[in-house]
C-alpha cells in the first residue's frame, strides 16, 4: 500500500523524463479509484455491475452542477457529489439486491442506460450531448493557506490524498466482518442466509458504497477534465472498468484493479499513439487473458510466487499459504 | 411443552402436493429422527421447518414463538441451525473461515467495516475449537474445496454448529460416507446430543435406530408412524412400507 502511494507520489519527479505527462498519472489514479470501488462488487462480492459508469458520471455531473448552480466550493462539491451518488446507488441497489448472477448484471446495465439516457436528454440540467463545460478546479482552503489546484501537479497531490484515503478505507473494509460476510455471500448466498446473515442488506450496502467511490472518482474526473459529458456514463466506460478489474486480477487480489487501471490507461496512451485501433489490440489481449489467464496479472503473479515457494524445499508450508491468502499480491 | 412444534404443515408446488399434513414435535434435549423413502418429502419438510420455503398452511413454533414463514436468517438468529444434504460450504475459504463466518459474534458485528476480523483472536479460537470438535483439528487452513469428502461432511456440521444453535437439523449426514466415517459421525452426534436438541433425516436405519430417542416416518407427505425406535421396528406401517426391511 505504501509502495503504491509512494510510486504515485513520486511521479512528478520522473514522469516527464520518460516521455509521459503528469495528467496521465492523474487520470490513471482516478481510474484506479473507480476500479477499486467497482471491485468491491465484482471481486469481493461476486456482484457483476456492468453499468457502473453511471455512478462515475453522476459524480461528475453532480460536482459540476453543484459548482455551477449552487456555487459549491471544493470540499462541499466533492462531498455533495458523493452524497448524490450514494443516494442513486441506494436507490438502484434497492431494485437489484435480491438478484444475483446474470439478472443482476442485466439490471445494472439497464439502470446504467437509464442514467446515460437522462444525461443526453435532460438538456436543461446536463447540457445534453455537449455536457457541462468550464467546470473549475476550485481553490483548496486549509484555513491557514489556500492552495491553487489549477496546475496538474497540485491537483494530482490533492487527488492522491483522497486516493490514499479510499485505498485505506477499502482495505479495512474487505478485512472487516462486513467484507468477510460479503465474501461468504459471493461464494454461497444461501448458506450465508442460513447461518444468519442479512444477504440483501450486505449486497445493498456494498452497492451503495461502491457507487459512492465511483461518484468521488467521477467528481475528480470532472475536475481533471474540467467538464462532464454523457460519454463518461456510457456502456463503454462501464465496460472499461470491468476490463481493468479483470485484466488486473481483481477477482483474486485487492490490487488487481490498481494494476488493471495502470495497464489499461498506459496501453491506451502508448498504443493509441501508434494506432487508432488500439482498442482492437487491447480487446484481443483481453480475450487471450480471459481464456488463458482468467485471474489476471495479479493471479499470474500469485501463481508464480506459489511455484517459486514450492521449489524451495526448506519451506514447504508456504505454497498453500500463498494460494489462499488474497491479501498477498 | 416441546421445544419445536410444527402443526398441520401443508406445502404444494404447482399440482404436486409434497407435504399433505405434517405435524411434528421435538422435545428439548432429545434426538429425533425422520425417515422415509426417497421423494417422501423429508427434505422439503426440513426446508419448510428452517424457513427456505413458506408453508401454504400450518404453523411452526420454536421455543414458544410462532416462526411460521420467517426467513432462514431470522430463524437462524433465533437458534435453529441446519446442515445440508448436498454440501453447501464457502468453498474458496479455509475450513476455519467457514466456521468463523457462522459464529454469532461475527454475525453481530456483520456491519462493522473497520475492525480487522483477522485479528479477532477470540473468534478464531472459538472457530478452532469447533473444528476440533468435528474432528478437523489440523485442517484449519485448508481450503474447503481441498478437503476430502468425509472432511467436508464434518465441516458441513461444523458450520451448522458454529451458529451456536439450540436446535440442530442434520439432513442426511451420512450420505456418501463409508462405514468408518459413519461410525465416527455416530460418535460425534452421540456427544452433541448431550448438549443440544438434534433432528436428523437419515436413510441409514442402523445409524438412526441406534442414536434416536424418537423417530417419525414420513411417507406420501404425511407422518405415517412415530415413536421410540424399538416400538417402530414392530410397527406394521413401517414393515409394510419396506422400511423395516432395511432396519
Amino acid at each position: 500500500m505504501v509502495f503504491t502511494v509512494a510510486v504515485l507520489a513520486s511521479t512528478p519527479l520522473w514522469l516527464s523524463q520518460v516521455g509521459l505527462y503528469q495528467y496521465l498519472a492523474l487520470e490513471i489514479m482516478i481510474w484506479m479509484m473507480f476500479a477499486l470501488g467497482h471491485n468491491l462488487l465484482l471481486g469481493h462480492g461476486g456482484l457483476p455491475s456492468f453499468g457502473h459508469g453511471a455512478y462515475f458520471g453522476v459524480g461528475a455531473y453532480a460536482f459540476g452542477l453543484l459548482q455551477q448552480r449552487a456555487d459549491a466550493g471544493l470540499l462541499t462539491g466533492l462531498l455533495g457529489a458523493v452524497i448524490v451518488t450514494a443516494f442513486f446507488g441506494m436507490l438502484v441497489g434497492a431494485f437489484i439486491s435480491h438478484k444475483r448472477g446474470i439478472y443482476y448484471a442485466l439490471l445494472t446495465i439497464a439502470f446504467g442506460q437509464v442514467f446515460w439516457f437522462a444525461a443526453v436528454k435532460l438538456h436543461g440540467l446536463t447540457g445534453g450531448e455537449d455536457g457541462l463545460l468550464n467546470i473549475k478546479r476550485p481553490v483548496l482552503s486549509l484555513g491557514v493557506a489556500d492552495i491553487d489546484l489549477r496546475s496538474n501537479e497540485a491537483f494530482f497531490y490533492f487527488a492522491l490524498a483522497l486516493f490514499a484515503l479510499v485505498l485505506v478505507a477499502l482495505w479495512r473494509l474487505i478485512h472487516s466482518p462486513f467484507g468477510r460476510v460479503l465474501r461468504a455471500i459471493k461464494q454461497n448466498e444461501m448458506r450465508a442466509a442460513f447461518v444468519g446473515h442479512n444477504v440483501w442488506l450486505h449486497k445493498w450496502l456494498a452497492f451503495a458504497l461502491s457507487a459512492s467511490v465511483a461518484g468521488l472518482a467521477g467528481a475528480l474526473f470532472a475536475m481533471a477534465q474540467q467538464s462532464a459529458y454523457p460519454n463518461v456514463m456510457s456502456l463503454h466506460n462501464s465496460g472499461f472498468v470491468v476490463m481493468m478489474v479483470l485484466i488486473g486480477g481483481g477477482l483474486v487480489s485487492f490490487w488487481g484493479p490498481v494494476i488493471g487501471a495502470l495497464v489499461f490507461i498506459l496501453t491506451r496512451d502508448l498504443l493509441g499513439a501508434y494506432t487508432e485501433t488500439w482498442l482492437l489490440w487491447y480487446g484481443l489481449v483481453f480475450m487471450l487473458m480471459v481464456l488463458f489467464q482468467p485471474d489476471g496479472v495479479a493471479g499470474a503473479w500469485q501463481k508464480g510466487r506459489a511455484r517459486w515457494a514450492r521449489r524451495k524445499p526448506t519451506d514447504p508450508a508456504r505454497a498453500p499459504a500463498v494460494k489462499h491468502t488474497p491479501r498477498e499480491a | 411443552m416441546a421445544l419445536f412444534e410444527a402443526t398441520q404443515l401443508h406445502k404444494r408446488f404447482g399440482d404436486n402436493v409434497v407435504l399433505e399434513s405434517i405435524s411434528l414435535s421435538f422435545e428439548e434435549g432429545q434426538l429425533a429422527g425422520i425417515m422415509g423413502p426417497n421423494g417422501a418429502g423429508k427434505t422439503t419438510c426440513f426446508n419448510v421447518l428452517t424457513g427456505r420455503y413458506k408453508p401454504d398452511r400450518g404453523t411452526v413454533r420454536f421455543a414458544g414463538e410462532d416462526i411460521t414463514g420467517l426467513s432462514p436468517r431470522r430463524i437462524a438468529c433465533k437458534g435453529v441451525s441446519r446442515s445440508f444434504q448436498i454440501m453447501n460450504l464457502f468453498d474458496d475459504d479455509s475450513a476455519l473461515d467457514n466456521v468463523l463466518i457462522a459464529l454469532p459474534s461475527v454475525r453481530r458485528q456483520g456491519y462493522s467495516m473497520w475492525r480487522d476480523l483477522g485479528r479477532d483472536s477470540a473468534a478464531h479460537d472459538e472457530a478452532a475449537t469447533i473444528l476440533a470438535r468435528v474432528g478437523l483439528a489440523g485442517k484449519e487452513h485448508a481450503a474447503a474445496d481441498s478437503l476430502s469428502y468425509g472432511e467436508r461432511r464434518a465441516l458441513e456440521i461444523g458450520v451448522a454448529l458454529a451458529a451456536r444453535p439450540r436446535l440442530l437439523f442434520l439432513d442426511e449426514p451420512t450420505a456418501g460416507l463409508g462405514s468408518e466415517g459413519t461410525a465416527r459421525l455416530a460418535e460425534l452426534i452421540a456427544e452433541l446430543k448431550r448438549q443440544l436438541t438434534i433432528v436428523i433425516i437419515e436413510h441409514d436405519m442402523n445409524f438412526l435406530f441406534r442414536l434416536a430417542d424418537r423417530i417419525s416416518v414420513i411417507h406420501w407427505g404425511q407422518v405415517i408412524a412415530q415413536g421410540h425406535p424399538d416400538a417402530l421396528r414392530e410397527n406394521p406401517w413401517v414393515q409394510r412400507s419396506n422400511l423395516g426391511a432395511a432396519a
